[in-house]
């Protein structure tokens, strides 16, 4: 049963992207999946203003199952491209709330996102758009689109999550 | 200066100087006459569906446009001015109308390349241009081929017929498209791109190295497997099982799947049953091709299961699921690998969203699975600075003097495929190099 939106406000809306950015940039990776609803989708497109993420290849789309194996997978012991660890660190500004209804919440956060290991780090630009709903009472991510302005760029590994 | 003889000593059978991946003499040795004298892969002719429609890519450094003529034809041409050198065409892709013109100086050129005005000719009247190449117009490569819209190129003028390049190996890309219930294959969709700081040949090597998977992807199949065990094995399986976890598959698994090698460094693994064996079935799909080609042709063209195809020198493809990578080198310790995905013409959709599945769970720089690969060849390129030995070891299952003119199988565990690749290596590097 959802609660109205009317039951968080706007600047907890804006809290909930800034914490989520901070746990991901701490490593708390099981209160990160803790904020996602079961059915939800991480996306990030391969492609500018790309619309399927289906039929066309995109860098992520994944699903609970997998959020869980990668952020698993993080801390094996066989982890052979996470000896030694990356780290990441997210600059956001202040979100746009750009949907503020009892059955969904959408923000748009700009980022910008840095990711390093051993003596390599490099930079990515974003936008997150956010889909969130209040269960319960507490905001919960429904589904979360990353898209990079590189998007179409040669890549080396991009091993944590923007 | 490194003569044929040297290059023909880094390569001896069982083992292969450090050099054919660290160095950058080697490198443009390979840019000169290993990817001249090669068929080398350079797109698929639905990238340039109509007249005019042009992609831009390259063959080992060189950088070529592939375009669709105005008699439908497809042609490969030297992305340079034959002026002043100006690229032609700088995006990924587009349409260039009837003609390509130079930003420079507006040389203009038929989709052929043929040279078709320059502005204020008279400029040239008593001079020697007509003398020149640079008068015809924009060069096209030696030769081009496509079979069953695959389109390939050799540099060279003058070499090897792409039927005797690639003879019985093609049979790959016949069951790749046949899978098509209309024949015919598209693209989905650009491709990953994701940059190696590693030797292009590493990337190779491992489409046939059959010895990796359970290891180097233990952190990500075997989580994967273990997840499931702890949700109580749900069936359905989670869409990643069912892509992730045969990475786990046991040695025997990999032992008893076959890999076949074909003359001139081509060859699969995959030959008995392979990774992508046991995918669910798809609804519609099989009496769809039971129609286009009968019930007994379908079950043929489906229980082909051949893991990964290489075509050397310097692509893979995945039969069952339409798919290619493309390993091109810029460097030698750099290779930008380019993965697409392609739609079966006719077929059900659930088809092309499991392979773009693939795609972006095994193959894209997000992939747990591809950042595993690519921590090994890294590795693998900053150990080679080692003096301690200088020979990397190929040898797995090599138990005598092996004939690479001859097609065989042999068990899915041998490195054959690899010495096979070097022995195409030595040939069409040194066939342009003379004997000095």
């Amino acid at each position: 049963m959802l609660d109205k939106a009317a039951d968080v406000t706007k600047d907890q809306v804006v809290d909930f992207i800034y914490d989520e950015a901070r746990m991901l940039d701490e490593g708390r990776y099981d209160e990160w999946l803790a904020l996602w609803l079961p059915d939800g989708h991480y996306w990030m497109p391969l492609d500018y203003k790309q619309t399927d993420p289906h039929l066309v290849t995109s860098l992520l789309y994944e699903d609970n199952f997998m959020l869980r194996l990668r952020v698993e997978r993080l801390n094996g012991a066989r982890t052979f491209s996470q000896k030694p660890k990356s780290r990441c660190h997210h600059v956001i500004q202040r979100p746009f709330i750009d949907e503020f209804t009892p059955e969904r919440i959408v923000t748009n956060t700009s980022m910008h996102y840095v990711e390093t290991r051993l003596d390599e780090q490099f930079l990515l630009a974003l936008v997150a758009t956010h889909e969130l709903r209040v269960v319960e009472g507490q905001l919960r991510i429904a589904n979360k689109r990353v898209d990079l302005l590189n998007s179409d760029a040669a890549f080396g590994s991009i091993q944590l999550l923007p | 200066m490194l003569t044929a003889g040297d290059v023909s000593a880094m390569v001896r059978g069982p083992q292969v100087h450090r050099d054919v991946y660290t160095s950058q003499q080697v490198y443009d040795l390979e840019m000169r006459h290993l990817f001249v004298n090669t068929w080398v892969f350079v797109g698929h002719e639905s990238q340039t569906p109509h007249k005019g429609d042009y992609y831009t890519t390259q063959i080992g450094a060189q950088p070529v446009i592939q375009v669709r003529h105005g008699d439908g034809e497809i042609k490969v041409l030297h992305n340079r001015c034959p002026h002043k050198g100006t690229k032609i065409a700088i995006d990924r892709s587009g349409n260039t109308g009837k003609f390509f013109r130079c930003p420079y100086h507006a040389w203009s050129f038929k989709t052929d390349g043929c040279l078709l005005a320059i502005p204020l000719k008279k400029g040239y009247q008593d001079t020697e241009l007509n003398k020149t190449e640079n008068a015809k117009g924009m060069k096209a490569v030696g030769a081009v081929r496509v079979y069953r819209g695959f389109v390939f190129a050799r540099l060279a003028d003058e070499g090897i017929s792409f039927e005797d390049y690639f003879g019985d190996s093609l049979s790959s890309i016949d069951n790749t498209v046949d899978r098509s219930p209309a024949g015919r294959l598209e693209v989905a969709g650009p491709p990953l791109r994701y940059m190696h700081q590693c030797n292009w040949k590493m990337l190779v090597e491992n489409q046939t190295d059959t010895c990796h998977p359970m290891v180097a992807h233990e952190s990500s199949a075997g989580t994967a497997v273990g997840i499931w065990k702890e949700m109580g094995n749900p069936e359905p399986r989670p869409p990643a099982m069912e892509i992730i976890a045969p990475f786990m598959s046991p040695y025997e698994f990999f032992e008893n799947m076959g890999i076949r090698t074909w003359p001139n460094g081509h060859g699969h693994t995959g030959v008995n049953h392979s990774i992508h064996s046991e995918y669910s079935e798809v609804p519609g799909y099989f009496p769809a091709l039971s129609e286009a080609y009968g019930e007994q042709r379908a079950k043929e063209i489906l229980n082909e299961n051949r893991h990964n195809t290489v075509y050397f020198p310097n692509i893979m493809i995945k039969g069952p699921i339409q798919q290619l990578r493309n390993f091109i080198p810029l460097g030698p310790d750099r290779t930008l690998v380019e993965s697409y995905i392609y739609r079966l013409v006719d077929a059900p959709d659930e088809l092309l969203a499991r392979t773009a599945m693939y795609n972006r769970m095994i193959n894209a720089p997000t992939s747990i699975v591809g950042h595993d690969d690519l921590e090994m060849y890294e590795r693998a390129q900053e150990g080679l600075v080692s003096n301690g030995l200088e020979w990397v070891d190929i040898q797995r299952l090599m138990t005598g003097v092996e004939d690479y003119s001859e097609e065989v199988v042999e068990n899915g565990t041998t490195e054959r495929q690899m010495r096979n690749q070097f022995d195409a290596w030595v040939k069409f590097m040194t066939v342009s190099m003379g004997t000095a």
